[in-house]
């Protein structure tokens, strides 16, 4: 008789916890259109293959540079572990968990992310951090992350941050319920469109310029931890026009490279250098590079690292070859996708575009 | 720590688990502690105010008893040495000190309570008339924190200190199991208002883990949240649109918003009852109800004596009763008798009785006008439909209808119009607005909002009031159910698979329907800022 209550108990547990994981894959954002860039950090978990670099930053980085050019150009195998409005303490915690799976020899940083001290926004915050895998290093960074009115336990049980989609459920959440297609690959986001720079917005005046000791904090953390690992660091300011880059930033960011004897490049000044025109290479007027600038941007970044940090060309090591000819399809297929898309609506449709 | 919060949650769950596996002994003390723990969660700076009242009352509680005590051993002791007369001087002497201490304990909490509560309510009134009628200064107003629960607390102690003056029972020796009672966490901030000889049967009792009085208390708890987050905090928004835009919100709107708050309020408040009752029915306590399906009442007098039924008892008990017997208000019964006859005499009294009870009642639950307008208004329905009494035994005494269905339906709907229009103080909160508001519904008639959309822009969707009409017929047929006993015992008896099923879709319906998280403003429950 006992014996039956208890199995019964047990089953009857299984079967809420059980309805309750299905509701919480149910509700879940999938991120499989429309704001695609929630997928980019669950996709390195499937990713195969080591990389020589690894790029950490927000849309600074998943947009503006192409992993597939530094490949096709140099043989250098990339990931951008990248994401919407990435905080410096988000993009610490996402390299201390990279060095877990792999061992770069180059962490290229874009130091945007020093204009922001505190936590900003959950619903970036969600894109970062739910993707991560859970493990004592997404902890830490829910906790460096999250806002007043956030709360740990809507991380770990996400049914309750999710719960009141229920009503927004479409076909596609059923569709991708427990696997979804790859939006991405090497954490590059493409965009094929084109909105030329039509005029450069003036940065407003700030009452301090000085970056915050948390994000200094971080992004000390950073250079000890790629120190640790034997790895080189690089700080980058991505030739995005806005958000401004303020004298000041520059200034305080030349002074910390100096220091900690750090490469740093402010690619903005090096702008006709790397050939970005900015009526054809942005696709949002100057926020972020299409696929034509990035390719560029990656061009020219990659000289540097092959000459400047010695790394080796793998094309034709046998490890990488047919993982990356995949990519390459991958990248073309969804170049020319875009670009017919463009050519039959006159915009992007997909992919983030103007029909989603 | 809000009932609803994730951090309430995890505090109980722990509770539960450590009350069930320490020996017996300890668990009326991991109670106090609990409840202590609970309530520094609000500030710790309040602690010093539940602690003031805690032992003033029992100090003085006890020194009532030693006078009791004193007064029967000198009685035995000069049996038949005293004649009647002295023995009653003897009494009264007795009875005279006591009657101090009490006032002086009264006088404190009440004290505590009213300079807490009233004092900028005071202020404010003292400003508009020198603003009005004297020289314009203005007095400046006290930065006053309400400690939590405050309401709830002092009138319970104050209830038990009455008792224990009128000789009910003896006064706690323990202090800390006193101070329990004063501050156990459940009720200490919507209530029900406890009595001690009630509510300390079971609270200092040792316990065994029972299966059904946990699973029952576990069932409670969950619809208790059920009505809260799926029901009163979704209605909310509605309610918070409505009434926060009276220009724009006017006529059928302010129709709506008052019947939607008569639901917010219903499951608000029950629901945050639910979760206390059935919180202390996990730990075997036995809390007195404080509903029995009000909104199935026939008359506002029947509804005060199923809605918030502790405090009404209070009232009741410790405050019309005393009234009416005073000495000076049977002095007045006598000379309201001489002066307008036996008929509008005897009236008088009862009457000043109400209002002073219900003028107490409007500020109890709130320092301003608006309550005390509410208050006095309910009054004065109860009173009228008295007058109309004979009136009404005409009618039915003529039409036989008082037992149909139809009738019976009539009244409900009446009674709960009635009360859902005194609920528009509480809504507006200003007299002026609400009396503005309510005659727009009889001035304003923009019918077609209830077709044309416009109730889709109140801030609710369409999935919103489907999910409140399910609410609702869940709510009535629950109410129903309950008319042939408990509904937790009823299901207790039905298949496992139908009882499961139900016991999982709450879970569900809570965690996926319910307003909260990230994107809803989540509030705490309406009684706890009373």
């Amino acid at each position: 008789m006992k014996t039956k209550r208890v199995l019964i108990s047990f089953v009857m547990a299984c079967l809420l916890l059980g309805s309750l994981f299905l509701m919480e894959r149910l509700l879940m954002p999938k991120y499989v259109s429309g704001v695609v860039e929630g997928s980019l950090i669950e996709e390195y978990y499937s990713e195969s293959g080591k990389h020589d670099v690894i790029f950490i930053g927000d849309c600074e980085v998943y947009e503006n540079i192409s992993p597939i050019t530094l490949w096709e150009e140099y043989g250098i195998a990339s990931y951008i572990r990248g994401s919407a409005q990435q905080l410096i303490w988000q993009s610490y915690y996402l390299l201390e968990e990279t060095l877990k799976y792999e061992k770069p020899e180059v962490v290229v940083f874009n130091v945007l992310a020093m204009k922001y001290d505190q936590p900003q926004n959950e619903a970036y915050n969600r894109m970062t951090l739910d993707g991560m895998k859970m493990s004592p290093t997404k902890l830490k960074s829910i906790n460096a992350s999250m806002l007043e009115e956030e709360s740990l336990i809507d991380y770990l049980f996400p049914l309750l941050r999710y719960h009141s989609r229920w009503s927004e459920v479409t076909k596609s959440d059923f569709q991708n319920i427990f696997k979804k297609e790859k939006q991405f690959h090497n954490g590059y986001y493409m965009r094929a469109d084109v909105k030329p720079v039509e005029s450069i917005p003036k940065g407003r005046k700030l009452p301090d310029y000085q970056f915050g000791d948390n994000a200094y904090y971080y992004l000390n953390s950073m250079v000890e931890l790629c120190k640790e690992n034997d790895i080189e660091l690089i700080l980058i300011k991505a030739p995005s026009l806005y958000p401004y880059w303020y004298d000041e930033w520059e200034f305080q960011m030349e002074k910390y490279a100096n220091k900690h004897d750090l490469q740093y490049i402010n690619f903005l000044e090096l702008i006709d250098e790397v050939g970005i025109d900015f009526n054809t290479d942005t696709y949002d007027a100057g926020l972020h590079l299409n696929v034509a600038g990035a390719e560029k941007l990656s061009k020219y970044f990659g000289k540097i690292l092959r000459e400047e940090y010695q790394i080796v060309d793998k094309r034709n090591n046998y490890d990488y070859v047919d993982i990356w000819k995949e990519k390459i399809t991958f990248y073309n297929d969804i170049k020319e996708t875009q670009y017919a898309e463009i050519d039959k609506y006159g915009s992007l449709q997909s992919f983030g575009g103007n029909g989603e | 720590m809000l009932f609803t919060s994730y951090s309430f949650l995890i505090f109980i769950a722990l509770l539960f688990v450590i009350y069930y596996t320490i020996p017996k002994k300890y668990q009326w003390k991991l109670l106090l502690f609990a409840s202590y723990l609970f309530y520094a969660f609000a500030g710790v700076k309040f602690l010093g105010y539940i602690l003031l009242t805690t032992i003033s009352v029992y100090l003085v509680s006890h020194k009532i008893d030693k006078l009791h005590q004193m007064r029967t051993q000198y009685l035995s002791k000069h049996k038949g040495e005293l004649s009647r007369e002295e023995k009653k001087e003897y009494k009264l002497s007795i009875k005279a000190i006591q009657w101090k201490w009490l006032l002086f304990t009264l006088f404190i909490n009440f004290g505590i309570l009213a300079v807490l509560k009233y004092t900028n309510f005071t202020i404010a009134n003292i400003n508009y008339l020198t603003q009005a009628f004297g020289n314009g200064r203005q007095l400046s107003f006290w930065n006053l924190a309400l400690p939590m629960g405050i309401s709830f607390y002092t009138f319970q102690t104050m209830g038990y200190i009455i008792d224990v003056y009128r000789g009910k029972y003896a006064p706690e020796k323990n202090l800390f199991k006193l101070a329990l009672f004063v501050s156990f966490f459940p009720q200490l901030i919507q209530g029900p208002i406890s009595r001690f000889d009630d509510l300390s049967k079971t609270l200092f009792k040792e316990k065994s883990f029972n299966n059904k009085s946990v699973n029952f208390g576990l069932q409670r708890i969950m619809w208790g949240f059920f009505k809260k987050v799926v029901i009163a905090d979704r209605i909310l928004i509605g309610v918070t649109t409505i009434v926060s835009n009276p220009d724009t919100y006017q006529g059928v709107f302010v129709f709506v918003g008052m019947l939607f708050y008569a639901l917010q309020l219903y499951a608000d408040f029950t629901g945050g009852i639910d979760i206390t009752l059935g919180i202390a029915e996990v730990l075997g306590i036995k809390v007195q109800e404080n509903f029995n399906r009000p909104y199935f009442s026939k008359s506002i007098k029947e509804f005060w004596r199923r809605w918030h039924i502790t405090l009404g008892t209070w009232f009741k008990e410790y405050l019309f009763y005393p009234i009416s017997v005073c000495r000076p208000m049977l002095k007045l019964s006598k000379f309201s008798r001489r002066i307008f006859g036996d008929a509008i005499g005897k009236r008088i009294p009862v009457y000043l009785a109400t209002l002073v009870v219900w003028f107490t009642t409007g500020i109890w639950h709130g320092s301003s006008w608006n309550f005390v307008v509410w208050g006095l208004m309910n009054s004065l329905v109860i009173l009228v439909s008295q007058e109309f009494e004979p009136l009404y035994e005409r009618f039915h005494n003529k039409f036989k209808i008082q037992h149909t269905f139809g009738f019976r339906s009539f009244q409900v709907a009446r009674t709960i119009l009635l009360m859902s229009s005194l609920r528009l103080f509480d809504c507006y909160r200003d007299v002026p607005l609400t009396f503005k508001m309510f005659g727009t519904m009889f001035t304003n008639y923009n019918v077609n909002i209830l077709f044309n959309g416009d109730l889709m822009n109140l801030g609710l969707s369409m999935a919103d009031y489907i999910v409140l009409l399910m609410g609702l017929v869940l709510l009535l047929t629950v109410s129903l159910i309950q008319r042939n006993g408990s509904v937790r015992s009823q299901l207790e008896i039905q298949p496992l698979v139908l009882r499961y099923a139900i016991y999982y879709s709450l879970i569900i319906a809570v965690i996926i329907l319910g307003a909260y998280g990230v994107g809803y403003d989540s509030s705490q429950f309406i009684y706890n800022q009373f």
